[in-house]
């Protein structure tokens, strides 16, 4: 198993990371590296078995639907890298 | 070469909780921003969700109105992309198992005919915020309040074959949700989008065509306007040679066209898996049947009901139970009235085009729903005629108080006296001497026609008050012995 | 007194040999002092620990004090902390302020616990060794050239070099068992569910789990009763009442059936830690326990396994870090995906990174099949293992870690070999079992964990096992010379 550049350039822009191309060969090799330890699930035989999604088996629990959360914008702003009249900044979306 | 359209919509509605889906935020629409964003809204380091009850209460009740069989065990999964207005970089929505299976809903066609359309799937979902273009020195400001509030996502089968009927397809899940009271359907706030799934292939080929997806579609009209413009489109596009691509395209209201969202160069990939914050979500017997027990009636049952109960027509029943508002301002009405048909023509007649001319909603109608039949009430027990019964109409919308105080006011009672009544029409017949003279003389089948002149000149000289019935009879009376 | 446990902290606290304050400010002093040469701490809340000492002391003074009044501890830099930084050992949260506090955080407080500070961990939480943090590595105070463990590394170091009665871990695939095994401590990481996960900032949800690092067993199960119990903000929190730990630690072991994995004590583990392991378990038959060989036949896909579904769920755990409402923003970003990737790229950490991208692999079109289906496939298989296991036995035991605390700068350049570090305790995790790492006998001078598994909520079991041990040796007594 072996990650081409191509391939780690893809993956790291769908996990939106800026990678250099020097990154994307010392990142192929780990990458591929970590992927030959994951290999090692190939050997065992998974047919029939049940997907383990979670430790427990309890089901969802629900809420009331009741408001609960007051209005704290300025505390949870308070550190935010860009606000301007309450709302967060980004550079122009594009549609 | 013969086309058909093949249409399948999927429509966001927003369910009509208080509360967020996963977090104690409040829905309510249109405060300012960030002030309904709570830490997990805002998706801050740390914070995990909890499902809202009343949510999965609402799918469920939508699932039992469509006749879809509700999932014992759903799962929420996520659903991974970058995007300003989305807090978290994944969306909790539903995927591999969804609350709400395979349902069905009946719309009816231009000419009469019904048709079923399918439901495949109805899902639990989270909205996304808002991104405002408006000028920040060049950057887009992101409120966050509308993120989290609750969404099912209604995904329909590819059954429709023309505009018209994804109208009518989305007016009936329009008329369901709001009928069960899950989604308040106001189409200005958002709170039932539309996207249509559009695709053309030769008539008799099995094969679907290439499909775009018409995005963000938030009125019926429009709705129909795109689905035109797209169908169009893809026509000319295959006719001339060309292949229709498979990409999300948007409708712009103002130029009546749809063009094609900026392709990215990379192809979606969502990245979906079970989300691990969340478990699955158990529905029981006990749970349903909870459900069922408060569900409302629904349309088609209603308008059943009304041709039964009240002896109304298809047609009139079918406009009476377009909106449960509408129904139920029809029932109270009719229960004030007594006459149900004569309330139905009221409320179909007077009563709408007066909300239509002056654009208020039937919850908003000047005329309760009780004060309009108490008018109906007043025509049938001769206080008023009909004719009548339209001015006091007139001053009641205007505000001038109930039937009864207008009748009164403006001295509106109907004369029924006989004494005063064959005043009138002796005063009359007196005046018009020759006219009755031709009367006697005319042919028996021509009289009916010549008698309306005498009961207009009685009716002229009652300021309209004289009951029209009785200026009838004592007319023949007079005439005709 | 900075060399007492809990326990004895507690009855000098309520004999009112010190206050809270006097023993507050000694712990603070010590830390100044000491920590330079271990980075254990990231950050001091001096003010806010003497504010809390005060406090309790007038619960003592009033008489409404437990067992954790007016003691000083510390929490992993994971948990968020109202009003004091909230790092996670990345550049990424360097301001972050946490504006709420983790549950776990709550409950200690609300038991009358002194906060210190909060301490020095691998990036998110991603690393066996301390050395991802943005802040520096942390140092073994056994031998500052080698490294404490991780990713909870800076609580372990704290622990064992008496700069706080006890701290906060967590454990995703052995964070809390392994860097307590390198530093000769006690960790215990409890069955999923059993402490909240409010708060606790998530690398892998569904096998993050908090738990207490502490210099005994009995300081574990006083720890883990305030910390342990239902919350309604956590959906995967167990709703079922918490055991008495503290009570139960008394019990005989006598009869105890103590399952040893074949597969655990072969290829790959060090001569010395095997000994040391022996030694413990020779302790344990001489307390009456039963030794019963058992097999875990797919728990060496353990690490496989977890190296699919621990970075899915951390690529998408972590992509709410992306510089729009709190964190790290690049300056002067020319577009949207400019923001994006550069706020991340400079936020993130190598480690970090590279687990992102496996995640996101993992995850992505045409390979979901392939490995994360697969994996949670072999999560069923390792799970019925220790379900037909505890047929058989009632706790597990064997090592913590293959070997004893590594040079700093060893392991650094290989990803892989670091990741075998939690070939033992990864298992537990994967299948939401509770595991702890109580000290053995030392090897080559340095500390050895005994790792000890238990049966799903049955905390009160393995902290009693552990705790006859400790009555039984002193290992768990040793004190890194210079820190004495």
């Amino acid at each position: 198993m072996s990650l081409s550049p191509e391939e780690v350039a893809k993956i790291a822009h769908l996990a939106r990371l800026a990678v250099t191309d020097d990154d994307k060969v010392a990142l192929g090799r780990d990458l591929s590296n970590i992927l030959d330890l994951v290999a090692q699930m190939d050997a065992v035989d998974t047919a029939g078995v049940a997907p383990m999604a979670h430790p427990l088996e309890m089901a969802q629990r629900l809420r009331d639907d009741r408001v609960t959360e007051g209005d704290r914008r300025d505390r949870y702003q308070a550190h935010s890298p860009a606000v301007e009249r309450g709302l967060f900044l980004v550079p122009k979306v594009i549609e | 070469m013969q086309w058909e359209t093949v249409i399948g919509l999927e429509i966001h509605t927003q369910l009509a909780t208080q509360s967020k889906i996963f977090s104690g935020s409040s829905t309510a629409f249109g405060n300012p921003p960030n002030t309904q964003a709570s830490l997990i809204d805002l998706g801050m380091p740390g914070v995990l969700p909890v499902l809202n009850r009343e949510a999965v209460r609402m799918a469920v009740r939508f699932g039992k109105a469509i006749g879809a069989h509700v999932a014992e065990r759903s799962v929420f999964a996520r659903k991974n992309y970058f995007y300003p207005d989305l807090p978290k970089g994944y969306q909790i929505s539903q995927y591999e198992l969804p609350v709400v299976g395979r349902g069905q809903v009946e719309i009816v066609l231009d000419d009469g005919v019904t048709k079923t359309v399918g439901v495949t799937r109805a899902h639990l979902e989270e909205d996304a915020g808002k991104s405002l273009h408006e000028d920040f020195h060049g950057m887009t400001g992101i409120d966050l309040n509308r993120a989290g509030t609750p969404l099912l996502e209604i995904v329909s089968e590819p059954d429709m074959r023309s505009a018209k009927e994804a109208v009518a397809y989305a007016k009936k899940i329009h008329q369901v949700v709001t009928y069960i009271g899950i989604c308040d359907g106001n189409m200005q706030e958002g709170s039932f989008r539309m996207d249509a799934n559009v695709s053309v292939r030769p008539k008799g080929q099995a094969e679907f065509g290439t499909r775009a997806e018409l995005k963000n579609i938030n009125s019926f009209r429009f709705l129909e306007k795109a689905i035109n413009f797209e169908v169009e489109r893809q026509i000319e596009l295959i006719e001339d040679g060309g292949t229709v691509v498979q990409e999300t395209r948007l409708y712009d209201s103002d130029k009546d066209e749809t063009r094609s969202m900026r392709t990215k160069e990379e192809a979606n990939d969502y990245r979906y898996f079970p989300d691990p914050d969340l478990l699955p979500l158990e529905i029981d017997a006990a749970f349903i049947a909870d459900v069922v027990a408060a569900m409302p009636e629904l349309p088609d049952a209603r308008r059943a009901r009304f041709q039964e109960q009240y002896g109304l027509s298809t047609y009139d029943a079918d406009v009476l139970t377009a909106s449960r508002a509408l129904a139920d301002y029809y029932e109270a009405a009719a229960a004030e009235g007594g006459d149900a048909k004569l309330v139905a023509n009221w409320v179909m007649g007077e009563l709408a085009a007066a909300l239509n001319r002056d654009g208020v909603d039937i919850g908003d109608s000047p005329v309760a729903a009780a004060a309009l039949g108490q008018l109906v009430g007043r025509i049938r027990d001769n206080t008023i005629s009909g004719k009548i019964a339209k001015d006091v109409f007139a001053a009641m919308w205007a505000g001038e108080g109930d039937a009864d105080a207008v009748i009164e006011a403006k001295g509106l009672k109907q004369i029924t006296d006989t004494g005063a009544i064959e005043a009138l029409v002796d005063a009359v017949l007196a005046a018009n001497a020759e006219q009755v003279e031709n009367y006697r003389n005319a042919d028996p089948d021509k009289r009916p026609k010549m008698l309306g002149f005498f009961v207009g000149q009685i009716m002229k000289k009652s300021q309209g008050k004289a009951n029209p019935q009785q200026v009838n009879e004592l007319l023949r009376k007079r005439l005709d012995t | 007194m900075h060399d007492k446990t809990i326990a004895e902290l507690s009855t000098a606290l309520h004999a009112r040999e010190v206050s809270s304050a006097e023993l507050t400010r000694l712990m603070l002093q010590r830390i100044k002092t000491l920590d330079p040469a271990l980075n254990s701490f990231v950050t001091l809340t001096e003010d806010q620990a003497i504010a809390q000492a005060t406090a309790a002391d007038a619960r003592i003074a009033a008489g409404d004090a437990g067992p954790l009044t007016g003691v000083p501890i510390a929490h992993k830099d994971i948990f968020c902390t109202r009003d004091v930084r909230t790092s996670c050992g990345s550049r990424m949260l360097e301001n972050f302020i946490a504006p709420y506090d983790a549950t776990v955080v709550g409950r200690l407080e609300q038991a009358g616990a002194v906060m210190l500070g909060k301490t020095n961990m691998d990036e998110f939480a991603m690393g066996s060794s301390n050395e991802t943090s943005y802040y520096g590595p942390v140092r073994n105070p056994w031998d500052t050239a080698t490294v404490p463990g991780g990713s909870s590394g800076g609580s372990a170091a704290a622990v064992a070099a008496r700069l706080c009665a006890a701290a906060t871990g967590t454990d995703t695939g052995g964070s809390i068992r392994q860097p307590a095994a390198l530093t000769g401590i006690t960790g215990l990481k409890p069955t999923y569910g059993r402490c909240s996960r409010w708060g606790m900032i998530a690398f892998a949800s569904s096998l993050d789990q908090a738990g207490p690092m502490t210099r005994s067993a009995e300081d574990a199960a006083i720890m883990l009763t305030a910390m342990a119990g239902f919350d309604e903000r956590d959906s995967t929190c167990a709703q079922r009442p918490v055991d008495d730990y503290v009570g139960a630690l008394r019990a005989s072991i006598r009869g105890l059936r103590i399952g040893i994995v074949r597969e655990f004590m072969g290829d790959g583990l060090d001569a010395g830690v095997a000994a040391a392991i022996e030694q413990a378990l020779n302790e344990y038959k001489a307390l009456g326990a039963e030794l019963v060989e058992i097999s875990l036949p797919n728990a060496g896909l353990s690490v496989p396994a977890y190296y699919v579904v621990a970075p899915a769920e951390c690529s998408s755990n972590l992509a709410r870090f992306d510089g729009v409402r709190y964190g790290h923003r690049c300056d002067d970003p020319k577009d949207l995906e400019d923001l994006y990737k550069r706020s991340r790229s400079e936020g993130f950490g190598a480690e970090v990174k590279r687990r992102i991208m496996i995640g996101t692999y993992a995850l992505s079109a045409g390979y979901y099949d392939a490995y994360y289906l697969k994996a949670q496939k072999v999560r069923q298989l390792i799970a019925d293992d220790f379900r037909r296991a505890f047929d058989q036995c009632d706790v597990i035991a064997g090592p913590t870690a293959p070997g004893t605390a590594f040079r700093i700068g060893d392991k650094a350049d290989d990803p892989v070999s670091m990741y075998l570090q939690d070939i033992y305790t990864i298992a537990v995790n994967l299948a939401g079992l509770p595991g702890m790492s109580i000290p053995a006998p030392h090897s080559g001078g340095m500390p050895v964990g005994l790792q000890l598994i238990g049966n799903y909520f049955d905390e009160a079991r393995l902290l009693n096992v552990a705790h006859q041990l400790q009555l039984a040796t002193d290992w768990h007594q040793q004190v890194p010379a210079e820190f004495a």
